[in-house]
């Protein structure tokens, strides 16, 4: 059981107001799409869920207890780009959650256990349909790859939380239908809390189990950031959930 | 006609290409040498090549009338081995402190500015005072050395570790990384590379600082040796001294950049 709970938050730099006054409640197993105009504060919103921004006023809680400002495994990222080791081949890439929290001092496997993590790697290698390039290095593949692999990196250690920040963003649309199976298949898999942050506003549709919408309500044409954006929108979306189960 | 720029040769007429410039340098040193000689006999600034031939003979193949010792071997073995004592000790200084400065916010504080400063010491004014505290010895010519080396590539690999994509770092933080596990899975593989990159481009001022050093106090060495003949205008021995140490720095270099490519397959090359 996951519950998110966001209460009367700002974030500000400086004199900038980027977000002020969100209030949010998160059960269990949803899958959150984030949507709003470029600039609006979507992706701090996800950078502070993931601890490296901090909240100017208000708080987070998970399950009640405070958000830790720093990332940490209960919360897993997939970025636009760059979330991949690039001196990792695609197994060691996947392989690296299961070594480090295995291995507190070298960060390495070896043996049975080794084995055993293998074994992990290679059942998700197979559901995101990576199985022939296991020996690859990330700059081989091709972007929809890479990206179905930083998903498959993050959901190996089972986080409670996935957070997305237009991860399809950079894609071809032919791959993004895809993508989508996939992550509403590991979704399900897994039982975790999805925010997703997106441009896109019938991906928003199709993915989420609720869609939260970022806006300026009030602008001050003198001062534009003397405001900032606050939940407009916050749509749950029925069906979806049963429809892929 | 196509715009220069777009024209290229082929194999053959690039391999010549590269050949030129060393075939006219050859050639015009041929000429001048003859020419020389021909007026003087005694000439020795431009020796003909029978001569070096003769030197590098003596040098390279017959035992020292004095010391018993074939004296380029020794020289060689003497400046290699001062060379790659320096250039691993400022390696591994570099990897540590490079990384540690990277990767950690309160050292990138307390160290940055410092490292800086000390890096633009010119190393030869400092030459004095390590003859002073260290001696004559090879303490003072390694420490040199790593004086010269050490601090451009702690700021390198301080510059490159902080280059790599936040997004790398936050990522493996959401996968359970320890700092310690980011330093020794993430961040030390990714700057081997650039730690090769960072000695092959340091190599040439390494050499300068060892022939520097060789030249003031020492008793063997490449350095040592020209510095030595150069009192009787032996130009048929400096002549191929440099270029044997043209070669050994070349071959070195050469030899950086094959490990990079065999052992770092990941990364391509830049150079």
């Amino acid at each position: 059981m996951t519950q998110v709970t966001v209460k009367r938050l700002w974030k500000e730099f400086g004199a900038q107001v980027v977000l002020e006054n969100i209030n949010l409640h998160i059960g269990d197993h949803e899958f959150v799409t984030i949507v709003g105009a470029s600039g609006c504060g979507k992706t701090t919103f996800l950078r502070m869920l993931l601890g490296v921004e901090t909240p100017s006023r208000g708080e987070f809680l998970i399950d009640g207890s405070p958000l830790p400002s720093e990332p940490g495994p209960d919360r897993g990222i997939v970025f636009q780009r760059y979330s991949l080791f690039p001196h990792l081949t695609v197994i060691d890439n996947l392989l690296l959650g299961l070594e480090l929290r295995g291995s507190p001092m070298l960060g390495r496997l070896f043996g049975r256990r080794r084995r055993r993590a293998m074994d992990r790697a290679d059942q998700l290698l197979d559901a995101v349909g990576l199985q022939g390039a296991a020996d690859k290095y990330p700059k081989a593949l091709s972007g929809g790859m890479q990206q179905r692999l930083s998903i498959a990196q993050s959901v190996i250690c089972e986080p409670k939380i996935l957070l997305l920040d237009e991860p399809f963003g950079a894609l071809d649309p032919g791959i993004t239908s895809d993508m989508h199976t996939l992550i509403l298949k590991l979704w399900n898999m897994n039982k975790m809390t999805v925010f997703m942050v997106t441009h896109d506003l019938q991906e928003s549709f199709a993915l989420g189990t609720r869609l939260v919408v970022f806006d300026k309500v009030r602008v001050d044409p003198q001062a534009p950031d003397a405001f900032g954006a606050t939940i407009t929108f916050n749509i749950p979306l029925k069906g979806r959930r049963t429809q892929n189960n | 006609m196509r715009r220069l720029i777009n024209q290229q040769p082929g194999r053959a007429g690039a391999l010549m290409l590269s050949a030129l410039p060393f075939i006219l340098v050859v050639a015009a040193y041929l000429y001048y040498s003859n020419a020389r000689l021909a007026e003087n006999p005694g000439d020795k600034l431009l020796p003909a090549p029978a001569t070096i031939a003769a030197t590098i003979h003596r040098f390279a193949l017959e035992e020292d009338e004095r010391s018993g010792e074939y004296l380029l071997w020794n020289d060689t073995r003497a400046s290699l081995e001062r060379l790659l004592t320096a250039l691993a000790i400022s390696a591994l200084i570099g990897v540590t402190l490079g990384v540690a400065i990277g990767v950690l916010p309160y050292l990138r504080h307390a160290l940055g500015p410092f490292v800086a400063a000390v890096s633009l010491i010119p190393p030869l004014a400092v030459l004095p005072i390590l003859f002073i505290v260290v001696g004559l010895g090879e303490g003072a010519k390694i420490t040199l050395i790593i004086i010269g080396v050490a601090p451009v590539i702690v700021r390198d690999l301080a510059m490159r570790t902080g280059e790599l994509p936040g997004e790398q770092m936050i990522k493996a933080q959401t996968l359970g990384a320890s700092t310690w596990h980011l330093v020794l899975r993430v961040v030390l593989p990714q700057m081997w590379p650039r730690l090769i990159d960072a000695l092959r481009l340091t190599l040439g001022s390494a050499w300068l600082f060892l022939i520097a050093a060789e030249a003031i106090a020492s008793t063997e060495g490449l350095g040592y040796r020209i510095f030595l003949v150069r009192r009787y205008l032996a130009m048929d021995v400096i002549l191929p001294y440099v270029a044997w140490i043209t070669v050994l720095a070349f071959s070195t270099d050469w030899l950086l950049r094959l490990l990079r490519a065999k052992a770092f397959a990941w990364a391509k090359a830049s150079t």
